[in-house]
């Protein structure tokens, strides 16, 4: 079984984003840059396939700058085994990198394409299932648990009342929830040691027309600041007095 | 020609559409994929599914049905993202996810990086849409003519087995009272028992982080925060939870956030109207008992 793997570049998910005063983008001066965590767990789901000998080979792929270079150099670390940029610096939104995606999924030919639920930056959570609708594949969403069958997958998924379990047929888009699994470490050593593994430079096979452009980006207003009380019944007397009860 | 349809899974999904079809202020038609409503827009189409099937297996359907609509709305759930994103997918349509506000029926204002950042986009119609309720002041649906819709399906994959919809306890996008517990829960026996009897009390709803998730505290359903819930409501409790970015992103829009830590510079404090100082396990019994309409 061949996994593909699109992976995204993003600002280190636990630091303070904040707009630029122009509001022309985001301030990421001085900010460290990762795999978008949700991808990593896909990486990592991916990884595990292949460790247990579901899965033969793993490619990843992403769409963007040569700065991604860096995540892909650590995706091949992880454990796959070839790595695919596809490079370009134009803007980029869910169908222009689904609809890329999916002629590279129709010249590689997975069996299975794991990817994250939603990208950290953008928070859009539209990619898997665009694709698995341009490829005409099945979906399976916010996976927390993935078991391979005969000819598929069952995937345990998480949903706004708690759990389903769905059967799809392969080849598939599943994406993945955080539950899903914990990323391995890798130190730096193991990045450098996956130097020798192939990273191929491409050119986009489409026009990467966007459907939503961004005018401005802005901070939100902040919440005023609030008050400390010192006894539980200086808190209740606090609560009640905001009328919300 | 400038039409809404508004997509939802059934009444309560519906309910909460007044608002964002009020203030994108297009004619409107409803489509209730199970359930009944005699309110919803010009023309409620009611689909009468026993059980919503999985979005692969509808989407293409819904592709050929909405083609005529310029704007096509969903409240934001896991389940609408899962589904109109797939239909987007398959028109090449633009989609808005989480819109919290909009300038113009090509315009609209939606939440990036867990929040920090609010991005004005622009979007050519077709547009799909899903949106927070809460962020738009609550309206009526029109009453409408009541149109029944079959849907012939063919499943693309199967649904093996679902969590059920639990009676008990609010919805949490929904509910006025959330008492909200991170990792120093301890176990399920505990989180539901200090939490869920506080919650009880108030006739609220119980929330959780991702810590408390990850650790088997609570189930994946309480996760309020970037990638679970988000939630409005006029009382937040926080009890044990750091304040991490995450977490913070789903609980902004509520009234009041009131904060106990015993970590004085736990960042929660910074964003709650009321903190307390104090360790939760002392301070939340004791709230149960001497909060005005907390019932024992
Ligand atoms: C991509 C991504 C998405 C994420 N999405 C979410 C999300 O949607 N929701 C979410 O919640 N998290 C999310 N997280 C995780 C988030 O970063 C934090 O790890 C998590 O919110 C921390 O949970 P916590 O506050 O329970 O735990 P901690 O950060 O460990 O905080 C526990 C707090 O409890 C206090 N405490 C301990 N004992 C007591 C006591 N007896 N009484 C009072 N206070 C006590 C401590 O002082 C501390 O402040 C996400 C992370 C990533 C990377």
């Amino acid at each position: 079984m061949r996994i593909l793997i699109p992976i995204k570049r993003v600002v280190d998910p636990y630091a303070k984003v904040r707009a630029l005063p122009s509001g022309e983008g985001l301030d990421t001066a001085g900010l460290k840059f990762e795999i978008n965590p949700f991808d990593e767990i896909a990486l990592e789901e991916a990884v595990r396939m292949k460790e247990r000998g579901e899965a033969t080979e793993l490619l990843v792929i992403t769409i963007g700058g040569s700065e991604c270079e860096e995540q892909l150099r650590k995706a091949l670390a992880i454990g796959a085994d070839k790595a695919i940029l596809v490079e370009t610096s134009a803007p980029l939104d869910p169908s222009a990198v689904s609809t890329e995606l999916a002629a590279w999924a129709k010249e590689l030919q997975p069996d299975l394409i794991l990817m994250g639920k939603q990208g950290t930056e953008n928070d859009e959570n539209q990619t898997g299932q665009r694709l698995a609708a341009k490829l005409d594949w099945p979906q399976a969403t916010f996976a927390s648990k993935i078991e391979k069958q005969s000819s598929g997958f069952q995937v345990t998924r998480e949903t706004d009342l708690g759990e389903e379990v769905v059967a799809v047929a392969q080849p598939a888009v599943i994406t993945v929830d955080l539950r899903l699994n914990e990323p391995r470490y890798i130190a730096l050593p193991g990045i450098i040691k996956a130097r020798s593994k192939p990273l191929e430079r491409a050119t986009p096979k489409t026009a990467l027309t966007v459907k939503v452009k961004t005018r401005s980006y802005a901070n939100p207003p902040a919440r005023g600041a609030g008050i400390r009380v010192n006894s539980v019944d200086e808190l209740v007397a606090a609560i009640a007095a905001k009328g919300v009860l | 020609m400038s039409r809404l349809l508004l997509i939802a899974f059934d009444e309560s999904d519906l309910n909460s559409c007044g608002g964002f079809a009020a203030a994108l202020g297009l004619p409107y038609d409803a489509l209730l994929l199970s359930g009944s409503s005699a309110v919803g827009g010009e023309k409620i189409f009611q689909a009468g599914l026993a059980e919503i099937p999985t979005a692969d297996t509808i989407a293409g359907l819904l592709a050929v049905f909405v083609h005529t609509y310029s704007h096509v709305a969903f409240v934001s759930s896991m389940r609408s993202k899962d589904l109109a994103a797939r239909i987007a997918g398959i028109l090449d349509a633009a989609m808005i996810t989480d819109a919290i506000g909009i300038e113009s029926p090509t315009t609209f204002l939606r939440p990036m990086v867990a929040g920090a950042v609010i991005a004005t986009v622009d979007a050519e119609p077709p547009a799909f849409v899903t949106f927070r309720p809460s962020n738009f002041a609550a309206a009526e649906l029109t009453a409408g003519t009541v149109v029944p819709m079959g849907m012939e399906l063919a499943p693309r994959s199967q649904i093996v087995k679902a969590s059920a919809k639990t009676a008990g306890r609010p919805d949490l996008s929904q509910a006025k009272i959330i008492v909200s517990g991170g990792k120093p829960l301890k176990d399920a026996a505990t989180f539901e028992s200090v939490l869920g009897g506080l919650a009880d009390a108030l006739g609220g709803a119980v929330g959780a982080t991702r810590a408390a998730v990850d650790t088997g505290i609570a189930p994946n359903e309480l996760q309020v925060g970037q990638t679970g819930k988000i939630v409005a409501p006029n009382l937040y409790i926080a009890a044990g939870i750091s304040g991490s970015t995450q977490h913070m992103a789903g609980i902004k829009d509520s009234k009041v956030i009131v904060a106990i830590n015993k970590d004085g510079d736990a960042p929660i404090f910074e964003v709650a109207d009321i903190g307390i100082v104090a360790d939760l396990f002392d301070v939340l019994p004791q709230l149960q008992a001497k909060l005005p309409g907390a019932r024992s």
